[in-house]
């Protein structure tokens, strides 16, 4: 089986890596652990301006 | 700033800065003013061809003042210049404040990039009224100004990346994974787009590397992420900082902001192909492009509601703030075009709306209503704070230019939409003979009062941008306008039911 055969056959299942890369961000974006850092981050612009260099 | 969020700020962990950050603002300031100019320019330029299309004789009988040669000035003008340095002000502006850091390279790069984007602009509208073009869609400087513009790119690439990278705050905000998508995408697609042979050292001529279908693919795969990435995702960085910003509240949800960018960005660039449908490209490439264009309208509509509901429990300040009027009526406007994108990507209605005067429509219901709306936002909100000055010269302008600038988009629209959908069926129009029943120049005469409506709608949108330049002026000369004041208190009914 040569690498071109790979490529193809891999490429044939397109949807799956489509849907198990989707379900990647999911759950890293919904993972009950990161809450506390996104809500963090979500905070980031309101934070103080500071000044002008 | 109220305590309550500098307390949540601090407990962001062991990489919160507490001395001041000092941030560089004089090249931002060049990009706004470069912007504003550039707008109207743009704006005019539009107007003035789509009363060209109204009226032919304004070509003037000149090959530098025809409609071929002027269109291009337009597009660059209002894409590239206005666009260009509304994210290159926005980006480095947010980039700093987000990263509590100021600009990888200092003032002097920035500057730099400054100068030679905007020569970049002016050669480029030199070269369009002069002759000289590619022919390719929102690509067409020739060979040589694509090298200059690919030196100034990787320039604010390594600017943007560089201040991101030495951040002082451990975590990289939204914003600036959309910006950093923005900056690295359009470097591939630009490169990508214009690997020409020119035909002599010195000449301005080249062609395409690549011929036939593969260019007009390699073409549309450029294009249509110009839009995607250029117009939506750098614009969708400008929406992450400068509607929370204003409205004085995080975003919505940054778990959804996280889900609408990778998702965004990995479905957009599979979207080109709908650019030809019906032609040579295969079959399977057009059904491709037409799937993943309608899968994007759901990362696309994520993202409008993030933007949208970040105002929940805010709604009153809509009434009372009309910047912020403009930022979420823009993020409105890319809710309807993501949705009408992808209705005419899938293959029949195409076959209707393609070639069509609808294109155009939808093209403007994006531009103006969204790219140019939070544009505007976020230069009423910008240039009180780059200039020092503690509020606008009037709210009141503000608004006139609202609500100027929403009754020319209207006009705009409506007028593309009818002309678009009559001029579709016109061309498909057979008798009961089997003979075509219109010829082109039938469809031409009827399209006329179309025209003129979309060209009174340019008129006013280029009397808004007036509008917001006076009160610009003014701002900057610290002067402030005796008018009446948006109440901004709560009702006394509330304050007395509760």
């Amino acid at each position: 089986m040569d690498l071109d055969s790979i490529t193809v056959m891999l490429r044939s299942f397109w949807t799956v890596w489509l849907m198990l890369l989707l379900t990647g961000i999911l759950v890293y974006a919904m993972w009950p652990g990161n809450r506390r850092t996104f809500d963090d981050a979500a905070q980031i612009p309101l934070k103080d301006d500071g000044q002008e260099l | 700033m109220t305590s309550a969020t500098l307390t949540s700020g601090a407990t962001l962990g062991s990489q919160r800065v507490s001395e001041d950050v000092r941030y560089h603002e004089d090249a931002i300031r060049l990009f706004v003013i470069a912007a504003v100019f550039w707008g109207v320019v743009g704006f005019l330029a539009g107007t003035f061809i789509a009363l060209q299309l109204a009226f032919p004789a304004l070509n003037l009988g000149l090959e530098w003042t025809s409609f071929g040669r002027l269109r291009p000035v337009h597009t660059s003008a209002v894409i590239f210049a206005f666009g260009g340095n509304v994210l290159f002000a926005t980006s480095l502006y947010s980039v700093q404040r987000t990263c509590r850091q100021y600009l990888f390279g200092g003032e002097g790069l920035a500057k730099f990039i400054f100068w030679n984007y905007n020569v970049f602009i002016v050669l480029a509208a030199l070269s369009y009224v002069l002759g000289f073009t590619q022919g390719k869609e929102y690509a067409e400087p020739e060979w040589i100004l694509d090298l200059y513009l690919t030196v100034t790119w990787v320039l604010y690439a390594v600017q943007f990346i560089g201040t991101v990278m030495t951040r002082r705050e451990s975590h990289i905000y939204v914003a600036n994974w959309f910006f950093m998508a923005f900056i690295l995408t359009v470097a591939i697609l630009h490169i990508g787009n214009n690997i020409n042979v020119p035909v002599s050292l010195f000449g301005m001529k080249s062609y395409t590397f690549v011929s036939g279908v593969q260019s007009a693919m390699v073409q549309w795969w450029y294009g249509h992420n110009a839009v995607g990435f250029f117009l939506t995702a750098g614009f969708l960085g400008i929406m992450y900082y400068f509607v929370p910003k204003r409205a004085e509240r995080p975003v919505y949800s940054y778990r959804l902001s996280i889900v609408h960018f990778w998702t965004l960005i990995f479905l957009y660039i599979w979207a080109g192909p709908h650019h030809l449908h019906y032609t040579s490209l295969p079959d399977w490439a057009q059904t491709l492009g037409m799937t993943f264009s309608v899968m994007l309208w759901m990362p696309s509509w994520g993202g409008m509601i993030n933007g949208i509901m970040t105002l929940s429990g805010a709604w009153d300040k809509l009434r009372t703030d009309p910047v912020l009027r403009f930022l979420v009526t823009s993020v409105a406007f890319y809710g309807m075009s993501t949705f009408e994108g992808p209705l005419m990507s899938v293959k029949p209605v195409n076959a209707l709306s393609h070639y069509t005067d609808w294109t155009v429509g939808h093209v403007h219901s994006g531009a103006l209503g969204w790219v140019a709306f939070v544009s505007f936002g976020a230069i009423y909100y910008l240039v009180p704070v780059l200039w020092k000055r503690s509020q606008l010269y009037s709210m009141r302008l503000v608004s006139y230019h609202f609500w100027t600038a929403t009754i020319g988009i209207v006009l705009y629209i409506t007028a593309m939409w009818v002309s678009g959908i009559m001029q579709g069926l016109m061309w498909r129009a057979y008798d009961n003979l089997g003979f075509l029943q219109y010829s082109f120049v039938e469809t031409v005469a009827a399209m006329h009062p179309f025209y003129v409506i979309r060209a009174m709608g340019g008129v006013l949108f280029v009397t808004g941008a007036l509008i917001m330049v006076y009160n610009l002026w003014r701002t900057a000369k610290g002067d402030v306008r005796i008018e009446k004041p948006y109440v901004t208190t709560p009702h006394k009914a509330t304050v007395g039911a509760a």
